[in-house]
């Protein structure tokens, strides 16, 4: 059931992948903005300087926590694509942010203090929603295993509208872009210094970095589950909810954290239990 | 391989500036500018920085920040000196309360002087820079080998 041969693929091509979604990314953002942009390997030469760059640092332990931080996402993110348990994988997720967490406690500098306080209340907002959206895919196939998911020949979209709502509005929170990037942002000189990213520099910077390219492709990947009865259709509703998630970092000011909770879990609890109550009613 | 100079991010510090060249900074990000297309970014943050931009001259108040700031970057970096009165004080380095350019405080590796200094010449002065920090880069590579 489990394919480790995908597992490996997406830890060597999820980097590509994500670098050049981060590089498309940033270039349309400068598009929408009436700007040229840069180029699209920006992102690219923006780790590769981050390597260049000196070591410094405030405590040792916070390099191994990002390494925490990015060992776990490729792991979770390589159980995704392997087929594995899509609960093990959610968690594997969860524990991936909070070594990011623990990361940034432990520099004891009040801006990632902040940051770090953040992350946390993003993890909260969230992860209802996350694990609703396993329920939603097992109530649909009985099963949690992501092969089997990916395999049923159900239209996924179809069956949990709902769900699928709830985890779009919830994915702007996932992939840090405006109005509920809290924590930390994509754009320069935003968000008390640079939230939990803060005291994090050099290679370690690069290594949260890299970590979030693997974190947005699991991210898409479980938005193409809703669509993988038919390929064609599921690269063109993933190419289109990544758009729609820049026009929203564009469109929209960043909101205070009590509501950007409050509204997810609001949209969570109503989306999604409508549509999990229609499993046991219909 | 050198990404250093495709990937400047610059940490921009108002000294004691009258604000013109200031504006100008944040000109260069507008559209008609647009000094992302070189992988240019303004970070809040000195620990993410490379390229220490500065305006204004230095007086008591604001040595402590300055020499802060640059501690703060790490290696390579390099300093920009914005404006006349970051080169050398400008109109007012005789005023008793101030003591001169930047490079009384940290080194400076490029002096961009104007009043206030254009758009034009602060892509110019960073693209100079990015020289500097490619030299500095160099070095710091042969010292660890």
């Amino acid at each position: 059931m489990i394919s480790w041969e995908y597992g490996v693929a997406f830890l060597i091509l999820a980097p590509i992948i994500g670098g050049l979604v981060a590089g498309i990314d940033r270039r349309i953002t400068a598009r929408m903005q009436g700007r040229v942009g840069p180029p699209i390997l920006q992102s690219f030469y923006d780790v590769g300087k981050l390597f260049e760059k000196e070591r410094a640092f405030v405590r040792a332990s916070q390099n191994f926590y990002i390494l925490g931080y990015l060992v776990f996402i490729i792991f979770s993110g390589a159980l995704f694509f392997a087929g594995g348990d899509l609960l093990l994988v959610i968690f594997a997720l969860t524990l991936s942010h909070v070594f990011l967490v623990v990361g940034a406690y432990s520099v004891t500098s009040p801006y990632a203090l902040i940051g770090a306080e953040r992350e946390l209340i993003q993890l909260m907002a969230v992860e209802p929603m996350i694990i609703l959206v396993s329920v939603g895919f097992y109530l649909a196939t009985g099963s949690f295993y992501v092969s089997d998911i990916f395999s049923s020949t159900q239209p996924m979209i179809l069956l949990l509208p709902g769900i699928f709502l709830g985890f779009f509005y919830a994915l702007t929170m996932k992939l840090r872009k405006s109005p509920f990037d809290i924590a930390t942002s994509h754009h320069a000189h935003q968000e008390i210094v640079k939230g939990v990213t803060t005291e994090f520099s050099g290679s370690t910077l690069g290594m949260v970095e890299i970590a979030h390219w693997y974190e947005a492709v699991l991210l898409l990947g479980i938005t193409w589950l809703f669509f993988a009865w038919n390929p064609v259709v599921a690269v063109g509703a993933v190419v289109l909810v990544y758009i729609a998630e820049i026009f929203i970092d564009n469109t929209n000011a960043r909101v205070k954290w009590g509501f950007a909770l409050q509204s997810i879990w609001v949209v969570t609890l109503v989306f999604s239990v409508a549509n999990l109550a229609f499993f046991y009613i219909g | 391989m050198a990404y250093l100079k495709r990937s400047p991010w610059i940490i921009h510090y108002d000294g004691s500036s009258c604000n013109g060249c200031d504006i100008e900074v944040l000109a260069c990000l507008t559209p008609l500018y647009d000094v992302e297309r070189f992988g240019i970014i303004n970070t809040g943050n000195p620990k993410h920085a490379d390229i220490f931009v500065v305006t204004g001259s230095v007086n008591e108040q604001n040595r402590q920040v300055i020499r802060n700031i640059y501690d703060q970057m790490p290696e390579p970096k390099v300093v920009a000196a914005l404006g006349i009165c970051a080169c050398s004080g400008g109109i007012f380095r005789e005023c008793y309360n101030v003591d001169g350019g930047m490079d009384k405080v940290i080194p400076v590796d490029v002096y961009i002087p104007g009043c206030p200094v254009r758009p034009e010449q602060i892509i110019d002065g960073v693209v100079t820079a990015l020289g500097v920090l490619e030299e500095k880069r160099a070095k710091m590579k042969e010292k660890k080998q």
